[in-house]
């Protein structure tokens, strides 16, 4: 990279005249029937395995009966709008949720991160309640907030199981996403920060203008990822009774002893995740490539 | 009159003591320049100056104030104070321009348009115009320096501290940066260069100090330190960086 100038033109005047040798046209050609033999290769092993998966569970004794409880095309077309109503209430909460957390989950990671000694009983709080909250599994945040709250009888207090079912995924949710963040703001290296200070900036207009940028892009892809674990998760507090995609198959579904209802919910939840997981790995895949590009910088 | 004064500073890490009864002198519009072995404490007492570490006894004044009092405005202090670093140190999440103007704007409360205006006529003066709205890792190590020299110029700092920035820098690029350097001597901007390049070092340096083990132990002129050095150590050292092929 250093003398380039003199360089650059010798190699432009001779990319014009180049011609491949001899020896590159047959390394060309073995590349290529190196390359057609390993698609042959894939081609077969995928045929063999899936093939021997399709034969397995087709002649499997209780493949029938499987087809009908679990596979009724027909009684699946019926109940599809059923729980395509469920699941916009799973889209709606996640939305919500995800604003809710973002904020949350910020005001705890700067917390977490921040030296200011007035801040300390607030820096111990966030702690303690990433902790906790880390620690303690959905489910049950869910039945102690839906069930618990409403038995306080507090005037005033909301008792909606969607609202509850809501807050207790906000809450947990927080404490994941609070450590993502954290540990995004953790990664910038603490020379931006010199530079930064250095150039006048304060405390909070470097966190503002040089960290926090950097952190959010580095963290995105994780971040996205606990976009697709939270809608699936929002599914959760159809145990309290919420009516979303899942409650609504279960309905269907103990009403007729047919499964398929179960089928509908997950094939509707996967229209909306895997393209969720395909961007989200396209976002991790690009952010690596952009870190190498800069480490070789 | 002395625009920066450092009197007998002493700074430790734990149990280590990497500058010892330091003083220094920089008279307005002269370029003082450090030099010694790596770990004898150069950039540390360049980042004592810009108050990035505390120092453990001493003074520092800059304008005849003291910034090395607790209660200062440390924000306030480092307005006035430029620093470049070995490693550039550019926000890689913003554009050249974005880099050199954020300080100006948010900072010194410049108009946007002011900003940017000023930045182009700088960016134009290095020669570097064309890469105004390019991003740092698109850049040479040697374009990346000159930006954060720019940068660092650009709210016009009392002094400006220099961290060896040519040293990761390969021996074409080296000299890019230091002719910068040498137009804003000529400009009468005030420095302190931590540096290993003895010629460099020869040309534009009013004092050159020489740091052993956190002390300043031979300080003169150029041709008294460079070219005529008296204590053995620093004969040695000269001799090694010479073999080095630096000088």
């Amino acid at each position: 990279m250093n003398t380039n100038d003199g360089p650059i033109h010798a190699s432009v005047g001779r990319a014009l005249s180049w011609s491949p040798s001899q020896r590159e046209i047959e390394r060309i050609a073995q590349r290529k029937s190196l390359a057609r033999k390993r698609i042959a290769i894939a081609t077969l092993s995928s045929v063999v395995v899936l093939g021997a998966l399709v034969i397995a569970v087709v002649t499997s004794p209780g493949f029938t009966v499987v087809k009908e409880t679990f596979f009724d095309l027909s009684y699946g077309r019926k109940v599809l709008h059923l729980v395509a109503r469920g699941i916009l209430t799973n889209i709606m909460l996640t939305i919500i949720a995800s604003i809710a957390i973002g904020i949350i989950a910020m005001t705890l990671a700067l917390l977490r991160t921040s030296r200011s000694a007035a801040l300390t009983p607030f820096r111990i709080l966030a702690t303690v309640y990433v902790d906790i909250f880390r620690g303690v599994p959905l489910l049950l945040v869910i039945l102690l907030i839906g069930f618990g709250v409403p038995a306080l009888r507090i005037h005033g207090l909301t008792s909606s199981v969607l609202v509850l079912g809501t807050i207790a995924v906000v809450l947990t949710y927080s404490a994941y996403v609070a450590e993502v963040l954290r540990s995004g703001i953790l990664s910038v290296h603490p020379s931006q920060r010199a530079a930064a200070r250095s150039l006048g900036l304060s405390q909070s207009q470097t966190l503002r203008y040089v960290v926090l940028p950097q952190a959010v892009k580095r963290v995105i892809p994780p971040l996205l990822n606990d976009l697709v674990a939270l809608l699936k998760d929002t599914g959760l507090v159809s145990i309290l009774g919420v009516i979303d995609a899942v409650r609504a198959a279960q309905i269907e579904a103990s009403r007729t002893f047919n499964y398929t209802p179960y089928v509908v919910a997950s094939v509707l939840f996967l229209c909306i995740t895997i393209p969720l997981t395909r961007y989200t790995d396209r976002t991790l895949l690009r952010s690596i490539a952009r870190q190498n590009a800069q480490g070789a910088a | 009159m002395n625009v920066l004064e450092v009197n007998n500073v002493r700074k430790c890490f734990g149990s280590e003591v990497v500058l010892e009864d330091l003083s220094l002198s920089v008279p307005e519009h002269t370029a003082t320049v450090l030099i010694g072995a790596s770990g004898s404490g150069k950039s540390t007492l360049l980042r004592c100056i810009n108050l990035l570490d505390e120092i453990d006894d001493g003074s520092i004044h800059l304008d005849g104030e003291e910034i090395s009092d607790p209660h200062i405005d440390v924000d306030v202090v480092r307005r006035r104070l430029g620093m470049v670093f070995q490693s550039f140190n550019l926000f890689p999440h913003m554009t050249v321009l974005d880099n050199i103007t954020l300080s100006p704007i948010k900072v010194h409360g410049l108009e946007k348009d002011e900003a940017r205006h000023k930045a182009i006529e700088l960016l134009t003066r290095f020669g570097l115009a064309d890469k105004a709205n390019q991003f740092p890792d698109r850049l040479s190590g040697g374009q990346q320096q000159r930006v954060a020299i720019i940068r660092s110029i650009a709210v016009r700092p009392r002094v400006l501290l220099l961290d060896e920035v040519t040293s990761a820098l390969d021996p074409v690029l080296v000299n890019e940066v230091l002719s910068i350097v040498r137009d804003l001597k000529q400009d009468g901007m005030t420095m302190v260069l931590a540096t290993h390049e003895m010629g460099f070092a020869t040309q534009v340096a009013d004092e050159v100090c020489f740091l052993e083990s956190g002390r300043i132990v031979e300080r003169g002129s150029a041709t008294q330190v460079i070219s005529d050095p008296q204590l053995p150590q620093t004969k040695e050292f000269l001799k090694r960086v010479h073999e080095a092929g630096r000088l």
